[in-house]
């Protein structure tokens, strides 16, 4: 377990390595950045000063590590759209709002998808099934923008049930979660349903039905134990394409998280925030990911 | 109806017609309604040129905001126009063109770099095998999104950008299921004979082992392309994709999204050609897996 976990930690240290490279590589050839940060009539001096400053004027491989110094810092500079604030602390503040928003689709997801998938297992062929397959079909196949959009219109525009765009409220939050749930829920369902499918023909749940425990029991204790392994190990690129749903989605309803703020920062070219904003999210993805192996290796020890 | 021509039923074996047909199963339901429905997408994609009614950017500032046919409009603009009178049919229709051929592209590139590295890494294993999975771990761990972020601020929405984060989605896919087939078949005899018959490794990849690979690279290819399309369009929607003014369907759901109040027409359309496309390529992927390669069938 421990050699195992070592093994995990070091993979997950070189992705993050990766990432800063990408990043680095993001300023370096982003072009000089001295023009950016001085007015048109800054004079050769300052110009030089600057450069000087910022260390521009080292070879490259110093400058990787002085910006890998202050990225572990959490230091990406100054914010160039948000004045008056360094980058980092203009993601960390947007922070909450995508992880209230990350956790309650996931949230939503799990609780219908699961139901969903057992319903669909335990009554193949029936009408639940194919009700449950139709779901997941048309989810993968619905761009959640789109159907961002719709649901605007029906529940916002038309119906007047939940707000259009922006945060503050429970009701504010109802529909993005369920933009970015609905793709999760069609791939959680299928995934669910597989499992179920391959754990209902096993020896235990046979030896359960033969000495007579009951069909909720078997199904929900013994069978359901056994293949939530399958979509928990999917746990983690569920966090991931949360997190790319989140981009998108905030942005469709102003939800003032790190997506929509990476995006307004794309648009407003500061690179320092768009810098810091990859960096939480790879953390945050690695981090999911590296807690899904650990919790694999503990539920299943084969694994290791 | 397709199912019940005469052309249809006959190709149809008696075994098959016994069997209760779960429509929504993968690979399940008849492949004649998918050709249907895929050619109806992809000839007024190829065709845009000279099927579209209109040209993408022809304005008409005497025809804005017109409603589609059966709500207030009338047959000169079937899906209704935009703010500034463009044809919405028109321009779903070479939104298409544009949707289908950014994601073969980009599929081509991810393919073959993806398989290039798969085939090396399962035919020489030892070092280049270690490094390679390695990258594809790493690659794997990334999610699409952060490449695409960090690539527009740094030059801006292009094809080239799309096109890039498309190819680094996919070549990781592809590298590790090449890799994991080239490992079986280099084993197999008739690659020892061609050791022994003095071939030399390029000419044993390109005659023994690639043709046995090739199966599997278009089942997933071909399953890939939905995922593209949806990633192309979520690109041009943020506007970090295709730069305007070119028809996606991406940016024309964007531009509708301030009109949902007065016009619905404008976002509801390309989505709607969205879907219907991802959803076709996706039945279609199922079908091909089912019929070329059954062994990766699943439940």
């Amino acid at each position: 377990m421990q050699r195992f976990f070592l093994v995990k930690l070091v993979e997950s240290a070189i992705a993050l390595w990766v990432i800063t490279l990408i990043v680095f590589g993001l300023t370096h050839f982003s072009g000089n950045p001295v023009g950016a940060l001085l007015p048109d009539d800054a004079s050769p001096e300052q110009v030089a000063f600057l450069i000087n400053k910022l260390g521009l004027d080292q070879p490259i491989h110093i400058q990787y590590l002085r910006f890998l110094g202050n990225a572990v810092q959490g230091d990406f500079g100054l914010s160039m759209k948000w004045p008056g604030q360094s980058a980092m602390d203009v993601v960390l503040s947007r922070l909450p709002a995508t992880l209230t928003l990350g956790g309650m689709a996931m949230l939503i997801s799990v609780v219908i998808a699961i139901p969903l998938g057992v319903a669909s297992a335990t009554r193949k062929g029936t009408i639940v099934d194919s009700f449950a397959q139709g779901i997941a079909l048309i989810g993968q196949s619905m761009p959640s923008f789109w159907l961002g959009i719709i649901l605007i219109w029906v529940f916002a525009v038309g119906l007047g049930m939940f707000p259009t765009s922006g945060s503050g409220t429970w009701a504010h939050l109802v529909l993005p979660a369920i933009s970015i749930a609905w793709f999760q829920i069609s791939a959680l369902t299928r995934l669910t349903r597989s499992a179920m499918l391959e754990v209902l023909d096993a020896e235990y749940v046979k030896l359960a039905r033969a000495k007579g425990v009951s069909e909720p029991i078997i199904v929900w204790k013994h069978a359901l134990r056994n293949a939530a392994v399958v979509p928990l190990t999917y746990f983690g690129v569920l966090a991931g394409s949360v997190l790319t749903g989140s981009v998108v989605i905030e942005t469709v309803f102003s939800w003032p998280g790190l997506g929509w703020t990476a995006i307004e920062a794309i648009k407003a070219r500061d690179f320092p925030v768009v810098q810091s904003v990859v960096i939480v999210f790879a953390v945050i993805f690695i981090l999911a990911n590296l807690l899904v192996d650990l919790l694999y290796a503990y539920i299943d020890p084969r694994i290791r | 109806m397709p199912i019940s021509t005469p052309a249809s039923a006959e190709s149809v074996a008696p075994v098959a017609r016994k069997r209760r047909r779960n429509f929504l199963r993968p690979g399940g339901y008849p492949a004649l309604p998918i050709a249907i429905l895929m050619i109806t997408l992809i000839i007024p994609a190829l065709f845009s040129q000279w099927l579209a009614p209109y040209g993408p950017e022809a304005t008409n500032l005497r025809a804005r905001l017109q409603p589609p046919v059966f709500f207030g409009g009338d047959w000169s603009h079937p899906f209704g126009t935009d703010r500034l009178g463009r044809d919405i049919l028109s321009r779903t229709m070479h939104g298409a063109w544009y949707a289908l051929s950014i994601s073969v592209v980009g599929i081509f590139v991810g393919v073959v770099i993806g398989s290039s590295l798969g085939l090396i890494a399962g035919y020489f294993r030892g070092w280049w095998d270690t490094i390679i999975m390695r990258l594809v771990d790493i690659s794997l761990a990334l999610p699409a999104m952060l490449l695409a972020l960090a690539l527009a601020a740094l030059s801006g929405p292009s094809f080239q950008s799309v096109i890039i984060v498309v190819a680094f989605v996919l070549w990781a896919y592809f590298a590790r299921q090449v890799r994991a087939e080239v490992l079986g078949l280099r084993e197999r005899d008739f690659v020892a004979r061609a050791v022994v018959a003095g071939s030399s490794h390029l000419a044993i990849l390109r005659r023994h082992i690639l043709p046995n690979v090739v199966n599997t690279i278009v089942v997933l290819a071909t399953l890939q392309v939905g995922i593209v399309i949806t990633l192309e369009a979520s690109l041009s929607f943020l506007g970090i994709g295709i730069p305007r003014p070119i028809p996606t369907w991406g940016l024309m759901v964007a531009d509708g999204r301030q009109l949902l109040t007065s016009a619905w027409w404008v976002s509801f359309f390309p989505g709607l050609a969205i879907l219907l496309t991802v959803l076709s390529v996706n039945l279609f992927g199922d079908w091909l897996r089912e019929k070329i390669d059954p062994k990766s069938r699943r439940v």
